[in-house]
């Protein structure tokens, strides 16, 4: 078969609502995507366990601090599902790894931004974990086998984050004075860059049409954007929180909510590295490989031994 | 990013993630293993320590394999005709292929 | 549960459940301090696991403490809201991470220590000890296989990880005899069948550092050193007052709320 018919067979198979597995002859941009959101992805579930590990140990309870714990451990066993789904595509973690160190890859903005009171524990997981499930929900269904299986562990995983942020920010939202402002200044801090996690507007987002034809994706950026901001004002009404943004209203014939213009200025800029916390997000990455190399070459020549060893007595 | 600061050098160009193991989990003894993802780690015994905190943690797990990722041979999907085919033909391989006399009940 | 906890064995209990939950909660805090930081992603992983084993087993002895004492205090009031003097922790858990050979040094001489004890304390006369044991063991059973492992592989591992896990273990050998102190709370406890000897416990946990030290290629420091003591009566070193002011800085900012 040459490539062209392999393509169309392809194609078809992914019509047909079948999914493509790793040994199976796929198109190389559909590779190239596929390494290049599925990497992303991985590395973002990395760096994001370092504004909420910042407040593991100021946890008020041991409750919370459990579950805070639990919830950044899980986030690093996404990461592990992620970059595992991304080596059946023919690229070593050791070269993903590189890639993030060397500011060569991307992750997701929203890691950029500090984490500055207990209460962001309660609305990181309800915004930024309810993003996520928006996103991955979607994800789960993708043509590519391994993704879609990864992306299926990772949503059950997900719910237990966002019912856990919501307590949060509904216990504070229902608590003192003091603990109501503490929660409502990090929804005004969180909301507008939860926004921007979707991505770009779809105008301005060229991969788009090839990443849903070959069913990578199964919505666009906006459709899923505005699916959050659908499921998450009701959640904030209900608790008495203000989202910050003048615009909002619902469109009684759609069923939508209709929002105020997103800043996209500042999406590009924090893209570019010049967010709050880009330089310590990757110095923090950087520490713990590099502090880390002695451990891991350790255990590698213990291996060895072992393995000398055993092939001697034989 | 703007940082840009190449990761330093490595003492050598080895791979900084150890191997890739294959992890199957059992999650009720009598059942069979079932493919549950990937680890990494430097041998067995840290492939098994590493697979229990990656896909154990959650729900009940009995038992776990582990095997190395490059000793895993597959099929590939144009094997599929001629490998998985011929299966559905043998219908005296399955068991709606036997009668049994009513009232009898072998399967208790 | 002993149905007479009569004052003076109801006190001793408390001061000794105050120590096994101490213990496990202070270091159940210092390993939680790894997590996003770890060598590699799979110990992130296993070290974010056995932090919340510790912290998990603490809240417990503490629940238990609290009910002991009977004046209306939970695991949250005593872990949040006692000073660092009140504390009843060995130093060994409240000194700061270091590297990762000064960490997994740590942690296996405690859990050599904390896996016989709790293997004893399953047959406590007190039920609830018992059972919080019996849960607690298996979990320290894991943590002493990830530790130990990781001790023969830093020892016997390239020059580098040998010197840093020898020296871990020589820095941390000044904390070792702490494990083993006993005072009139134990004496009242092992009379009534409550605790376990803790003489018992030492040979059977200097036999097994013996062991996994000589595995991996590593020396035994020598007692000839300060050893530090004091601890259980709420001798501390400095660190600890720095950890607390971390731990209980939100819980103290706003008094009695819900979290
Ligand atoms: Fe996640
Ligand atoms: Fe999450």
């Amino acid at each position: 078969m040459d490539d062209d018919a392999k393509l169309i067979e392809f194609e078809a198979k992914i019509k047909r609502g079948e999914k493509i597995e790793p040994k199976d002859w796929m198109p190389e941009r559909y590779r190239k995507q596929l390494i290049r959101m599925m990497s992303q992805h991985a590395h973002s579930e990395i760096v994001g366990m370092l504004p909420e590990g910042n407040w593991i140990t100021r946890a008020p309870t041991l409750r919370r601090k459990m579950g805070l714990i639990a919830k950044v451990q899980d986030e690093a066993g996404h990461g592990l599902y992620l970059y595992s789904a991304t080596e059946t595509l023919g690229i070593g973690r050791d070269e993903m790894v590189d890639q993030l160190l060397e500011g060569k890859a991307k992750y997701s903005n929203i890691f950029n931004y500090p984490s500055l009171t207990w209460a962001d524990m309660g609305v990181i997981g309800w915004f930024v974990d309810g993003a996520a499930i928006v996103n991955q929900t979607m994800l789960a269904r993708s043509s590519y086998g391994p993704y879609s299986r990864a992306m299926l562990r990772i949503c059950a995983e997900e719910n237990f984050h966002k019912k856990q942020g919501y307590e949060i920010a509904a216990t504070l939202a229902l608590g003192t004075q003091a603990q109501k402002e503490m929660v409502q200044n990090a929804v005004d801090r969180y909301w507008w860059p939860s926004l921007m996690m979707f991505g770009p507007s779809d105008k301005d987002s060229p991969n788009t049409p090839l990443l849903m034809k070959w069913k990578i994706k199964r919505k666009s950026n906006d459709d899923l954007r505005q699916r959050f901001i659908d499921l998450t004002i009701p959640q904030a009404q209900r608790i008495d929180l203000t989202i910050p943004d003048p615009d909002l209203k619902l469109n009684k014939k759609t069923g939508h909510w209709e929002f105020g213009k997103i800043n996209w200025d500042e999406f590009y800029e924090v893209i570019r590295g010049n967010g709050p916390c880009n330089k310590e997000r990757m110095t923090a990455r950087r520490k713990a490989h590099f502090d880390g190399e002695w451990v891991r070459i350790a255990a590698e020549e213990y291996a060895k031994k072992r393995k000398t060893n055993h092939s001697n007595n034989n | 990013m703007a940082d840009k600061k190449p990761a330093e050098p490595r003492s050598d160009r080895r791979d900084s993630q150890w191997l890739l193991w294959e992890v199957f989990t059992q999650s009720k003894t009598g059942l069979p293993h079932e493919h549950a993802g990937s680890v990494h780690a430097p041998d067995a015994e840290m492939a098994l320590q590493n697979a229990r905190d990656v896909y154990a943690r959650r729900g009940p797990v009995t038992s776990i394999w582990v095997a190395p990722s490059d000793s895993i041979t597959a099929s590939t999907s144009s094997d599929s005709q001629p490998f998985f085919d011929p299966a559905d033909d043998k219908i005296y391989r399955h068991p709606q292929f036997y009668k049994v006399p009513k009232g009898v009940k072998i399967f208790k | 549960m002993i149905s007479n906890r009569d004052s003076k064995t109801g006190q001793a209990l408390f001061e000794y459940l105050l120590r096994l939950g101490d213990d496990r909660l202070v270091l159940g805090h210092r390993l939680s301090e790894w997590c996003g930081h770890a060598p590699i992603l799979e110990e992130d992983i296993a070290l974010a696991n056995i932090a919340l084993d510790c912290i998990g087993q603490a809240s417990n002895f503490l629940s238990l403490a609290g009910k002991v004492e009977n004046k209306g205090r939970n695991e949250d009031d005593l872990a949040y809201l006692r000073e660092a003097v009140d504390f009843r922790n060995v130093q060994m858990v409240e000194v700061p991470n270091g590297d990762f050979a000064h960490t997994i040094a740590r942690q296996f001489l405690f859990d050599v220590y904390s896996y016989p004890l709790l293997d004893e304390l399953q047959k406590s006369a007190d039920g609830e000890i018992a059972g919080i044991a019996e849960k607690a063991v298996k979990e320290d059973r894991y943590h002493l296989r990830h530790s130990s492992e990781w001790v023969r592989r830093l020892g016997d591992g390239t020059g580098e990880s040998h010197d840093r896990v020898q020296n871990a273990f020589e820095d941390l050998w000044t904390y070792s005899e702490e494990l083993f102190f006993t005072d009139e709370v134990d004496d009242i406890l092992v009379a009534a069948g409550i605790a376990p000897d803790l003489a018992l416990i030492k040979k059977a946990w200097e036999e097994m550092v013996a062991k996994v030290m000589k595995d991996a290629t590593l020396d035994i420091p020598g007692n000839d050193r300060y050893m530090a003591q004091g601890s259980r009566n709420g001798r501390h070193s400095e660190h600890l007052g720095h950890l607390l002011a971390e731990m209980q800085i939100v819980h103290r900012s706003y008094p009695g709320v819900k979290w």
